[in-house]
């Protein structure tokens, strides 16, 4: 089927989705993000909620301000423009880790499975920031992009029941971190000290959908010391713009 | 002055409006199954159309009121009674300190709702009150009603002016096959002209595998075409059917998660989801398919409707303010 993006597609009397193209992709999902720049820029009244995906975004809107035809001929004026991607302009939320220290039971069986040292798979992981390309599953729950192929590793045969929050791990090809308490099958290797899910904070989750989450290896002690300032509700997280 | 639950009921909830503007970061929307029923109920107690309600279904609960206050008994048929004697529902009525009111077994439809003039005082988490049980948010400490649980109310209002006339015609809900109508979309492209048909022409059965997250129906399977099942996981909207492998669809509802990788072949009209979950297992659902336009002047009629309701209520309202300033 040859199909052209973007395209928009009903969804219901108060949503439509705008589609850029149909795989998971940065290039993509960069000028995807740009998109929603604009739409929010634009302050288009009768717009009330947006939610990104891999390659699309579901908008929310009230038929009693804006009807179908109203929102679709907006969307395309947008869509006919050029506006800026937004994969130049990089804001990267940091996220401590204590890697290890029996905080990341599976760290050991990652670095054999790679054929390479612990050190080793904790500076892979850690080097590069990795693409939020959605938020989903749970509340803060980050898809990822970009992990290092040399650190891909299967998940675990049967699931855990429980996982701490903050819990980082390795899931195939993928990595990322629970913010819940959840079951899980991924290979964890580390913990983050501080709460990525604060439903108290006026922003509860403290990275968005095409930001970038950068792990930053920490030792126990430091671990112990963030985690003190975390439980105050003291902690703020280093964000940068690359 | 409030309310203490000597029975929590089997599934009882604080649900208001929802948790709107936090869906990009994963949280789930929650909110009242019935939006017409939870509407209704606040409208005729001059409530902020938006204000929290108790939601219940199978088996509502048992209140004991420690102030007078006026409520307001909503959707599916409860069989309520105030200390032994049964009052009507979609009325306003006034209770008293130490009335008891009991909700029984479900008798028809699926979900009840009380709503009290004056409201419900609890927290109000991310712009909301509703109960999302998933993460342990909102509502009453973020879990469901039990036993000996106590609610206070936001505001104390002992009693309404014209309270004989703050009633609307209660919603029936039977056991007859119910039509539901749909726009198709967003994915309905991924499915065979034959598997297009089999979902409009056929009746589906709502099953046991129903709750506030989605409904799940059974009946002839839906032939997906070469696209298959699966697509690039994105934002799945209220009402969305979503239709798996399987080939039987599911009806994505409140508590549903924010983002899914199944094809949605539809999505049920805004103003029929109220319909739709008042269904129980073994009803019959047909779908019928309209334009977005049409699904769009179907919600431009309920509105109007309700605000012809409110406008009959604010006249009163007006008048009963002007006499009482004229008897000072």
């Amino acid at each position: 089927m040859n199909i052209e993006y973007p395209r928009i597609l009903p969804t219901g009397d108060r949503a439509l989705t705008v589609e850029f193209g149909n795989e998971i992709d940065e290039k993509i999902n960069s000028h995807l993000m740009g998109f929603i720049n604009e739409i929010n820029r634009l302050k288009i009244k009768g717009i009330e909620e947006l939610v990104p995906s891999f390659r699309a975004v579901l908008i929310h809107y009230n038929p009693g301000v804006l009807s179908y035809d109203e929102i679709c001929h907006k969307i395309k004026e947008v869509l006919a423009n050029p506006f800026d991607d937004v994969g130049h302009r990089k804001r990267i939320v940091e996220v401590p880790v204590c890697y290890g220290n029996g905080l990341g039971p599976d760290i050991e069986h990652v670095a054999e499975h790679a054929g390479l040292s612990v050190e080793e798979v904790i500076d892979i992981h850690s080097r590069e920031p990795y693409l939020i390309y959605m938020l989903g599953f749970q509340p803060g729950f980050p898809y990822l992009g970009g992990l290092d192929e040399r650190i891909h590793t299967p998940r675990l045969d049967s699931p855990r029941l429980k996982l701490e929050a903050g819990s980082v791990g390795i899931g195939g090809a993928q990595t990322g971190l629970y913010p819940m308490e959840s079951p899980g099958g991924w290979q964890i290797i580390g913990l983050t000290p501080v709460r990525c899910y604060n439903p108290d904070k006026e922003n509860p989750i403290p990275y968005n959908a095409g930001d970038y989450i950068k792990f930053v290896p920490v030792d126990y002690e430091e671990y112990l010391r963030l985690k003190e300032i975390d439980a105050k509700g003291e902690y703020e997280f280093t964000v940068t713009e690359g | 002055m409030g309310i203490v639950f000597n029975k929590g009921g089997l599934f009882t909830t604080v649900q208001d409006y929802g948790r709107m503007g936090y869906q990009s970061s994963g949280f789930h929307v929650c909110g009242v199954m019935d939006r017409h029923a939870f509407w209704v109920a606040n409208l005729l107690l001059d409530n902020k159309d938006k204000e929290a309600v108790l939601e219940f279904t199978i088996c509502g609960p048992t209140l004991y009121f420690t102030s007078d206050t006026v409520i307001c008994i909503t959707g599916g048929n409860f069989d309520p009674k105030i200390n032994g004697e049964p009052v009507l529902m979609y009325h306003a009525i006034q209770v008293k300190q130490g009335d008891e009111l009991e909700m029984g077994f479900c008798k028809s439809g699926t979900w009840g709702y009380i709503a009290f003039a004056g409201g419900l005082d609890v927290p109000l988490v991310m712009g909301s009150r509703s109960t999302d049980l998933k993460c342990g948010l909102g509502g009453l400490e973020g879990r469901k009603i039990k036993d000996g649980d106590e609610i206070e109310f936001v505001k104390s209002v002992k009693t309404l002016p014209n309270l004989k006339e703050r009633f609307v015609e209660a919603v029936e809900y039977g056991q007859e096959e119910v039509e539901v109508r749909v726009t198709m979309g967003p994915q309905d492209d991924y499915f065979t002209e034959e598997g297009l048909k089999t979902f409009l022409n056929s009746s589906y059965t709502v099953t046991h595998e129903c709750d506030r997250m989605g409904y799940r129906l059974d009946g002839p399977e839906i032939e997906h075409n070469e696209l298959g099942a699966d697509i690039v996981s994105d934002g799945i909207a209220k009402g969305a059917i979503q239709v798996p492998k399987h080939g039987k669809p599911i009806i994505m509802l409140s508590d549903r998660q924010t983002i899914g990788g199944y094809t949605k072949i539809a999505n049920v009209i805004s103003v029929d989801i109220s319909k739709l979950v008042q269904c129980k297992y073994p009803q019959k659902i047909k779908f019928t398919k309209v334009s977005v336009e049409e699904s769009q002047t179907a919600y431009h009629m309920e509105r109007e409707r309700l605000q012809l309701l409110n406008k009959r209520f604010i006249h009163k309202r007006f008048l009963a303010r002007f006499f009482s300033r004229w008897k000072n």
